[in-house]
């Protein structure tokens, strides 16, 4: 081997040791790429850094970007530096206020807030006009308080941009002295306004400006009530109706106490005291409804008639007729017509007499008139209508508005101020409307956003949320109310009156105003309290103000019922009708950006987010018409004779009238915000406009299929409640002889003889020591009225899913008010059972958790997040769920909502459930409920955190709480007192005596067979039927 | 000649085979290059997995919304292809288990490929319990594990925690039994190995088998107790699947007949996909002369037999909810029957109950494609039985005003795709990697139960004493 030292060299250069190959040869691998900078980089030729710390600051850099992706996003939480005197962090402050909207609704609340924001409405106990209950959209109301698409401040229309105060302050007043020196028209535009200082604000500004006038209109206008009351008893007022002095009640038309009329929370407080029954009440109201489509009134008569728009006022000049010959009165020459229970209701209301009531619903004066005329043979002026105290929510001129629409075409109007007024979305010819706009040389709006009208304006200059507002209100004839601020007002917005007072030359704050009118006008009008700073506080403290009025004379009719009659008797009848109705929810459209209400399904048709065609079932099939949950509605083109046509999807509706369709109001809003927008078909311009008033009947409408389909969001897809002893119902007469009539008592039978299902158990029960949580609703006194629903939205933080998700039938509501309609069909043919009477009987079931006992959600549950409370509560522990939806299968109620998606993060969601979603919205959040995640299961909770606050509050005093200190969301926002709560361990509550009245009475619980011992029950309807 | 099969019965392995060529037939693929076929066909597998994984991408990072759930539908298609695959797991252990039991030789040459099978459909069907639930990222709650989270602990009322225990064991002990069987294999292809990297990965997967008496007879002994451990797990698993829905109280849930007719379901649909999948594999792997006609008439005739049961218990169902005389359990079960997915009970009823009922005829019975198609319908038919169960009894439960209908969205259909797309990936993977026959258990059976050549046969009869015992055979007693 030693031999062997043979030297290969690789080419030349090695051989020739050549000095640039030898330093390469030592780097053929070359350890390379040092940083710049470094030492290694100063030598080195080539790349400026080495793998190795490529690898290095890769590394940092990927590091410092995942810590940067990290950081949770900083959210300030400032402590109260000096804290205000009245606010405990964490402990609510209630403040009286009051809510009133565009559209005659009314409300007494106070206002709960939590660390200075407002969170929740409640009913103002010491109201005498709304005691118990609010009204959906009184519930609703609080968001619009946090509606992104409020404007932040003045804006100069003209320029498109934002400005100040003193700028518009000082732009308005130099155009108003030019448009009054010049001689020109000035108008204030608003609807109906009940609040006397307002009206005096305006007083100061007409009387600053001689040719200004306040031209006052309704988007669903009561002026044929006003009218016909004028011509009647010399008094343009809207009759107040005391229902509960009712024993039978005939409702015309689009009568709708019970839901979307004026007053209607009070009404349904009223009517459902009629409605109670019990050990020592076994008598109740009898409700006759004649109709077109079918409305909540309707659904809750115990008999109703589907009648033609047009028929209404024959309806009433046969039921006068007939009522004047069993009362010897001179009847009125109208052609006869025959509907059916027509002549049972005249019987019954001849031989009620003062006990008997008939209401109209309709805009025609003539129509009204003779309703007057029936009521004043009746007697019931001087005990169920006061037209001494009469309402004041609607004050529309349909003639004062339809003049001024023509000045403003002809170019008469120099200034015009739109006050809670958006006529070119809600007025007949709003179009037209919104073009001769432009003929006005300054156009100021007050509204809170860009709506429709208010984008034609010069300028616009934001009112205050009534949250953040002073206000008074007369809602009724010497019942007034105050408004109080209950947050600082969060934009840099001005009340309208402050902005009216401000043109007019009057510096003086609103709120002082106020006081000064009150000081003036209503202080004397008392005398508990001698000075006026005394008065002020309780008045202020209590929110309402109802001073005693003197007994007022009492009324004579004036009207001339024959000429009513004859009128009404020349009604054209041709071709098919389309009646304008307006939703519960959504009302005349002034609020539709308010997801709450938005997804608030119509009690009758159970849908929401849209408005459509109800059709009725022969009609459909005459059109071939088809409706199902997988494909979704026909579409229908709407021909209106002098109208554009439109196409919307049909829904079948049994208790359609035959020759009448329906369409919503209050839809179709173009510039109302993201969440409204586009929902629906605007059926406004429809309306007719006429001497008369405006027309919410139009007649000769043709309809045709359009070939495509649309799907309507649904909660509900099945209407019928396939004769299962769900709701149990009897018949008033059954009732009085037997209490448990009508009750469906399932026996198993045993090896020792038949049982009571729920003498059988494989468990050992639930012992609750202390508490035993229980709710009892009376499904005769449940309206259907939906407040409910949005009290519980808003109570527990429920997210809104908006359209596309209520149509994959996803909604959140803990609560829902199911409808069935009653079916012709035999009890065994499931398939014939599924359709609807053509004219059904309705019934209404809230259904919550039902709170079993035997809960079939907590034996499942693999995590026990679902789990019994030792007072008789079923609990769901968010944190613990981690969404297996076994416990939804389980639930025979189906009243569990899962969280599909993450409704408080997702973009999807942002238009609709913008309450978790931005700064602004989450204001709204309740603190002490738990705003859920996605794949988390959620139910109604029985408002635990209500329970929780109630038996805090008790043991901070050393005591058991009282019962009714506690009430849940939905009870309190119920003012037919349906939902009872209460606790089932302390003999001395309400409910307790109750149960032990009806167990064996009307008290039932759903699905009793299949024992799963709810903590809710029902007590059976009854239907005061023969 | 043989104490164990007698000769009137036709011969399990065909083809003259010796022990030499059981090895070389068996061996050859997992040794060779991938074929072009098994390339393609992997390449597929892989696509299918990755356009489901984008469903997987949208369920967990928007929600199971993307389904086409609601709030009266809360499980459908995942619940569905969960008990859907679990059922095809079950023809593994009960080819493996219990037909041991049963002396059923037949089973040698389709073990192997079952019990692979069960593994992975059982892996799919776990796939969708963690699918399924809204927060996965927690599943991990679901077992009884100490924690600081106060004393949380599982609920052992539920059958979802029963569930979590059933899968769990039987995917362990299927994954044990099968991994066991394959050792003495591996060890042959470990030896066989000329690669270097086979060598190595094989040496190890084969945990250093050498063949030896005494390991033989350990072998045999865990490969006895596992089978012991499996019996029951056959019965109780599916048993335990059905009272996700018998411990309910939704009508047509809420039935005592389900564990038996669960059971019988899920060999009806195990079996199935074990014939759809190994005439594919004989078919290009060309091992016709060990999965014979024999084999696939033996299947098919127990997949009448389960398809008889399934088809009495649907039966039974009715009779009882009309005999019970509850109207909602009545209504149920009319509305399945012509309610609105009436289609979905028909094709149950089609595919399920008439269909196997063909087997009757033996043409049909010993047909290759007859088999492969009926094996699908099968399968198809057992999909929509689930179906059927779980949808049609949630859409229209108690309350008429929650009723609704459930269709499937896109991400349905790719979550169930994905599905699809891992199990072919990971039985690609086996058929390239593994054995698909057991060659031990072959070859045990191979002097007993062949057709054998003219010399071999002199050989044999010629000289019986000294016929050797088989290496292994557990078969015999």
């Amino acid at each position: 081997m030693e031999g062997n030292n043979k030297v290969y060299w690789k080419g030349l250069e090695e051989l020739s040791n050549d000095i640039h190959f030898v330093k390469n040869a030592e780097r053929e691998f070359p350890e390379g790429t040092p940083l710049p900078g470094t030492e290694a980089a100063a030598n080195a030729d080539i790349m400026p850094a080495s793998r190795r710390d490529f690898l290095k600051v890769m590394g940092f850099g990927m590091a410092a970007v995942t810590l940067a992706a990290c950081e949770a996003p900083v959210k300030k939480a400032i402590p109260y530096l000096n804290k205000p005197e009245e606010i405990e962090a964490s402990i609510a402050n209630y403040y009286a206020s009051t809510y009133v909207d565009t559209d005659g609704d009314y409300n007494s609340v106070l206002v709960k807030t939590r660390e200075g924001r407002p969170i929740k409405i409640e009913p103002n106990p010491l109201s005498g006009v709304t005691p118990a209950g609010t009204s959906a959209r009184a519930q609703a109301s609080l968001l619009s308080l946090y509606d992104l698409e409020r404007l932040k401040g003045p804006f100069n229309g003209k320029e498109k941009k934002a400005t100040d105060w003193k700028s518009v302050d000082a732009a308005i007043g130099q155009q108003l002295q030019q448009v009054a020196s010049s001689g020109k028209a000035i108008r204030i535009v608003s609807s109906t306004i009940i609040s006397p200082s307002t009206k005096a604000a305006i007083k100061e500004f007409i009387a600053k400006y001689p040719t200004a006038q306040h031209v006052t209109y309704d988007a669903n206008s009561s002026a044929g009530i006003l009218n016909a009351n004028q011509t009647s008893f010399g008094k343009a007022v809207l009759p107040f109706y005391n229902f509960d002095k009712a024993e039978v009640i005939v409702g015309i038309g689009n009568a709708d106490f019970l839901g979307t009329s004026p007053g209607s929370t009070t009404y349904s407080a009223l009517y459902a005291k009629t409605r109670k029954l019990g050990k020592d009440k076994k008598k109740m109201s009898r409700h006759y409804q004649f109709e077109s489509t079918l409305s909540s009134t309707g659904a809750n008569a115990d008999y109703r008639t589907p009648i033609k728009s047009s028929q209404e006022g024959l309806v009433a000049a046969n039921l006068y007729n007939k009522i004047a010959k069993k009362l010897g009165a001179a009847p009125v020459s109208a052609p006869a017509l025959d509907v059916k229970g027509l002549d049972d209701a005249a019987n019954e209301l001849a031989s009620a007499k003062s006990a008997g009531v008939v209401v109209a619903g309709s805009n025609d004066p003539n129509v009204q008139t003779i309703v007057n005329a029936i009521n004043n043979l009746l007697g019931s002026y001087n005990t169920i209508i006061d037209l001494n105290a009469p309402l004041t929510l609607k004050a529309g001129d349909d003639t004062a508005m339809a003049n001024f629409a023509k000045e403003l075409s002809q170019g008469q109007v120099g200034a015009v101020f739109f006050y809670n007024a958006n006529p070119v979305y809600d007025y007949p010819t709003g179009k037209q409307f919104g073009e001769d706009l432009k003929k006005a040389s300054l156009k100021v709006s007050f509204s809170d956003r860009m709506d429709e009208t208010t984008s034609l304006c010069d300028y616009v200059c934001p009112d205050h949320n009534f949250l953040e507002a002073w206000n008074d209100a007369e809602p009724r004839t010497g019942y007034f109310s105050l408004g109080q601020p209950t947050i600082n007002p969060i934009f840099q917005t001005r009340a309208a009156q402050q902005s009216l007072l401000a043109w007019a030359g009057n510096t003086v704050e609103y709120d002082k105003f106020i006081q000064s009118y009150w000081r003036t006008n209503l202080f004397s009008l008392q005398s508990k309290y001698s000075s006026f700073k005394e008065f002020w506080i309780h008045v202020l403290h209590d929110g309402v103000f109802e001073p005693k009025n003197a007994p007022v004379a009492a009324v004579s009719f004036a009207g001339d019922v024959n000429a009513a009659a004859a009128a009404v008797g020349k009604a054209g009848n041709n071709g098919i009708e389309l009646v304008l109705y307006q939703k519960i929810g959504i009302g005349n459209g002034a609020m539709a950006n308010n997801p709450w209400l938005q997804e608030l399904p119509d009690p009758i048709s159970r849908a929401c987010w849209d408005n459509y065609l109800t059709v009725s079932h022969k009609m459909a099939s005459e059109l071939g018409l088809t409706q199902s949950e997988e494909d979704g509605n026909d579409l229908v083109t709407v021909e209106i004779p002098g109208k554009p046509a439109i196409t919307l999807p049909a829904l079948i509706q049994p208790g359609q009238a035959e020759g009448t369709v329906g369409l919503a109001l209050g839809y179709g809003r173009e510039k109302a915000g993201k969440a409204a927008n586009n929902v629906g078909v605007n059926a406004y311009p429809f309306a007719s406009v006429s001497a008369l008033g405006v027309g919410y009947v139009v007649n000769g409408v043709k309809v045709t299929k359009a070939g495509e389909k649309r799907k309507i969001a649904q909660v509900q897809t099945h209407h019928t409640i396939m004769a299962r002893p769900i709701v149990q119902e009897a018949k008033l007469s059954e009732y009085q002889k037997k209490a448990n009539a009508g009750r469906f008592m399932p026996k198993v039978a045993t090896s020792e003889g038949k049982k009571k299902a729920t003498d059988i158990s494989l468990w050992h029960g639930h012992k609750y020591q202390n508490h035993s949580w229980g709710m009892v609703i009376d499904l005769n006194s449940c309206t259907g009225c939906g407040s409910c629903v949005v009290a519980c939205t808003v109570e527990n933080n429920v997210p809104v899913v908006g359209r596309q998700e209520v149509i994959n039938r996803r909604e959140m509501h803990w609560l829902r008010i199911d409808r069935y309609y009653s079916s012709d069909a035999p009890k065994d043919d499931v398939k014939a059972l599924e359709e609807a009477s053509a004219n059904p009987e309705v019934v209404f079931q809230p259904m919550l958790c039902q709170h079993c006992n035997n809960a079939p959600c907590e034996t499942v549950c693999p995590v026990l997040a679902t789990t019994h409370s030792s007072e008789g509560l079923n609990q769901m522990t968010y944190n613990r769920c981690f969404g297996t939806r076994y416990c939804a299968n389980n639930c025979p109620y189906k009243v569990r909502r899962f969280n599909w998606f993450n409704y408080t993060n997702d973009e999807r969601f942002s238009d609709v459930n913008y309450m978790s979603q931005t700064d602004l919205g989450k204001m709204v959040l309740n603190p002490d409920v738990t705003v859920r995640t996605r794949g988390v299961m959620e139910k109604c909770s029985m408002c635990v955190q209500r329970i929780q606050e109630g038996k805090l509050n008790a043991k901070k005093e050393r005591r058991r709480p009282v019962d009714g200190e506690i009430a849940m969301a939905c009870e309190s926002a119920c003012s037919t007192g349906a939902i009872l709560f209460g606790d089932m361990n302390d003999p001395e509550s309400r409910i307790s005596k109750l149960i032990a009245e009806e167990t064996e009475g009307r008290m039932f619980q759903v699905l009793e067979e299949i024992n799963t011992r709810p903590q809710v029950s029902y007590l059976t309807k009854i239907r005061n039927k023969a | 000649m043989s104490h164990v099969t007698s000769s009137v019965r036709p011969p399990l392995v065909t083809g003259g085979k010796t022990y030499g060529d059981v090895t070389e037939d068996i061996c050859r693929q997992v040794e060779g290059k991938p074929t072009t076929l098994w390339n393609i066909a992997f390449l597929i597998s892989l696509i299918v997995l990755g356009i489901g994984g984008y469903g997987l991408y949208r369920v967990f990072w928007f929600g199971i919304g993307e389904w086409g759930l609601n709030k009266t539908v809360g499980w459908a298609w995942d619940i569905t292809n969960f008990v859907w695959w679990v059922g095809i797991g079950h023809a593994g252990t009960l080819i493996s288990a219990i037909l041991l039991l049963f002396r059923q030789k037949w089973r040698t040459s389709i073990n192997r490929a079952a019990e692979a099978m069960t593994i992975f459909a059982v892996l799919c069907a776990g796939s969708y319990i963690l699918m399924h639930m809204g927060r996965t990222w927690l599943a991990y709650w679901a077992l009884p594990l100490p924690n600081t989270f106060g004393p949380l602990w599982v609920n052992f009322n539920s059958p979802l925690v029963w569930d979590v225990f059933a899968i769990s064991t039987y995917l362990t002990v299927s994954l044990v039994f099968w991994y066991i069987g394959l050792i003495p294999d591996l060890g042959t292809i470990r030896d066989r190995a000329k690669n270097k990297v086979s060598k190595v990965v094989y040496g190890i997967l084969s945990f250093g088998w050498d063949g030896a008496a005494k390991t033989w007879q350990h072998y045999e002994n865990v490969s006895l107790v596992l089978a012991g451990l499996s019996t029951p797990l056959v019965l109780s698993v599916h048993t335990i699947v059905s009272f996700d829905f018998a411990t309910s109280v939704i009508p047509g849930w809420h039935t005592t007949i389900f564990p038996p007719y669960f059971v019988a379901g899920a060999i009806f649909s195990g079996f199935a996909m074990v014939l759809t999948l190994m005439l594919i594999t004989r078919e290009v792997f060309g091992l016709k002369d060990y999965i014979t006609i024999g084999h696939i008439e033996s299947m098919n005739k127990i997949i009448m037999l389960t398809g008889s049961i399934v088809g009495v218990a649907y039966i039974t169902e009715f009779v009882i909810a009309w005999y019970s005389g509850v109207q909602y359990e009545r209504y149920a079960f009319i509305n399945r029957m012509m309610g609105p997915y009436w289609w979905a009970y028909w094709s149950m009823m089609s595919c399920n109950v008439i269909s196997p009922q063909l087997f009757w005829i033996k043409k049909i019975r010993t047909s290759v494609v007859a088999t492969f198609i009926l094996s699908i319908v099968v399968n198809i038919g057992m999909w929509f039985e689930r179906f059927v169960i779980i949808v049609t009894s949630l859409h229209r439960d108690y309350l008429p005003s929650s009723w609704a209908m459930f269709a499937p969205t896109k991400v349905d259909v790719l979550d169930y795709l994905y599905t699809f797309g891992f199990f072919f990936t990971c039985f690609f993977l086996f058929a390239k990697f593994l054995p698909v026959i057991n060659i031990a258990e072959v070859k045990a059976i191979l002097k007993s139960s062949s057709e054998h050549v003219e010399e071999h046969k002199t050989v044999t009869s010629a000289q019986p004493g000294f016929q050797a015992r088989p290496a292994f055979n557990k078969d015999v007693e």
